[in-house]
């Protein structure tokens, strides 16, 4: 069998498993087999799904996952399992609120779990910028079931919080 | 900042990235330094709705426009800008592909001098890049935390003290510091060192990728280095990481490769070199993937003295502007592939001649 790149015979065979596609086999010789697995390395979402595959080698048990998949954040919504399959986070309250849950991951792709080097001058209240980010979505959501009475409610606390940051931003 | 949606004059110069000088600048091609940074008060970009990016996207452009000295600084709505722009900012690396490609409210402020670009609504909310010509990363950081110094004075950062500055992709978390090098191999690829070189790499946390021609028979023979982990360390560490450490070693090894191809394959080489001279100069049609492969060999043998005719900057000018859609900007309309391969052998043919007869 030739490669499906090149005229090269076929010494890698690669079986890619994605949600997306389900299973997808590659046939490649030795150089393309290795720009592929290469490329793979590089990808982030790879890479979280290899660290996370490493934590349940260590221990975690598959019940232990499967509770940890469904935890979501309040801010944004977003639950474990989502992140885990786009390797995306969906906002910063994530790192607060999965803060335990992302230890390991960090570990492994980091080897550290502490920020060194530069700091903002100004940090907010993490809360209250958490609560802008729930209060919009919450505001979109009312929106969507035509509530457009409690949509008006959080508008105007939104704007009353957000006049309260720039002026905070000002000083 | 001014708006803008002009290319004209871009298109006829370099960029920055292939400018050809600086330190190292036969080996290394470019040092670039980006920092991922994110609103505190919105969702990341893949959690935004609509109406969230147009608001990032206005506040931040307003913030950006009343900065003092950005006279000189162009911000493109990429948005408004027609695929073949987007294309033609990508090939000059100074926005990514991924916000080239993606939809919505977004943009990018590009220096005069190509020097830095902001990207607004790329994978992170902001991703600010500095770039400099040849291995010069302690400027490339003094001007990246400036700026970043003065975003940061008009904007609240997401930014907690255990991760630090807050990303999209824990990938990226802590400093939110790539540090990335392209570097010119040819000798390492022709002598089959490379695979070694980078093999010794992979233990001390960089990643090296090739560039163009990856899955194709041509190489280029550019690869990048960059730092694999932005948490625990602190941004000057992961500078001098790359630029102090591993990129000199591997300058090292491209010199010896190029040594010794000089002292024992002489011959051979000035014979690829001319070859590779002969069909660029020569050719009816030629994909870009074709042309990135013998310039690649053309630069080493103008870096090593085989070539007296050329300069090292009509060759990097000759990577930039064969791309497609630079070509395309070039001659002034959009131009179908096959149509290309023909264009850019005449581009080539046109510019070769005007070196060798000056």
């Amino acid at each position: 069998m030739k490669c499906q790149y090149c005229e090269k015979p076929a010494t890698f065979h690669i079986t890619e498993i994605t949600e997306s596609t389900g299973s997808q086999v590659m046939h490649l010789c030795e150089e393309h087999a290795k720009g592929f697995l290469q490329k793979e390395e590089a990808d982030p979402v790879a890479s979280i799904a290899s660290a996370l595959a490493k934590q349940l080698d260590l221990g975690q048990t598959k019940k232990e996952l499967e509770e940890l998949d469904r935890k979501a954040c309040p801010v944004c919504g977003i639950s474990f399992f989502e992140f885990r399959n786009t390797g995306r986070l969906g906002c910063p309250f994530d790192y607060t609120h999965f803060a335990a849950d992302l230890l390991p991951l960090m570990t492994n792709i980091h080897d550290s779990i502490q920020h060194v080097g530069k700091r903002p001058k100004k940090t907010a209240a993490a809360d209250s910028q958490a609560v802008i980010i729930q209060l919009r979505r919450e505001m979109e959501e009312a929106v969507e079931r035509e509530d457009y009475e409690r949509a008006s409610e959080i508008r105007d606390e939104l704007r009353r919080m957000e006049q309260a940051e720039e002026g905070m931003g000002d000083s | 900042m001014k708006r803008s949606s002009d290319f004209n004059e871009l298109a006829t110069r370099s960029g920055e990235w292939m400018r050809g000088t600086g330190p190292e600048s036969d080996i290394v091609v470019s040092s670039r330094i980006r920092l991922a940074r994110n609103l505190a008060d919105f969702p990341f970009i893949k959690r935004c709705s609509d109406e969230d990016r147009v608001s990032i996207e206005r506040t931040v452009r307003a913030k950006m426009e009343q900065f003092a000295n950005w006279d000189e600084v162009h911000y493109y709505d990429l948005e408004q800008l027609p695929e073949i722009d987007r294309q033609f900012l990508v090939e000059r690396q100074l926005v990514s592909r991924e916000i080239a490609e993606a939809d919505g409210a977004r943009g990018v402020a590009v220096s005069a001098d190509e020097h830095f670009s902001v990207m607004v609504n790329e994978e992170d909310h902001l991703r600010i890049q500095v770039m400099h010509s040849g291995l010069d990363l302690k400027t490339a950081w003094n001007q990246i935390n400036e700026l970043d110094d003065l975003l940061e004075s008009a904007i609240l950062y997401a930014f907690n003290s255990e991760f630090g500055y807050l990303t999209s992709c824990p990938t990226n978390v802590g400093t939110g510091l790539r540090v990335s090098v392209m570097l010119h191999l040819p000798a390492l690829v022709i002598t089959r060192q490379i695979e070694k070189v980078f093999r010794s790499m992979q233990r001390i946390n960089v990643t090296v990728r090739g560039l163009y021609g990856e899955g194709s028979q041509y190489s280029g023979d550019f690869y990048q280095v960059s730092n694999q982990i932005t948490l625990g360390r602190s941004e000057t560490e992961l500078v001098e990481l790359v630029g102090g450490d591993v990129v000199p070693r591997i300058i090292e090894y491209e010199r010896k490769a190029r040594d010794y191809l000089v002292k024992e394959g002489q011959q051979d080489l000035h014979d690829d070199v001319s070859r590779a001279l002969g069909i660029l100069g020569t050719a009816k049609k030629i994909s870009s993937e074709e042309t990135m492969h013998y310039l690649s060999k053309v630069r080493l043998g103008v870096n090593l003295g085989l070539i007296d005719d050329l300069a090292v900057g009509t060759i990097n000018k000759l990577f930039m502007q064969t791309q497609p859609a630079h070509l395309q900007k070039l001659h002034g309309r959009l131009l179908r592939s096959s149509e290309r391969n023909v264009e850019r052998a005449t581009y080539l043919q046109r510019h070769l001649s005007d070196a060798f007869e000056s």
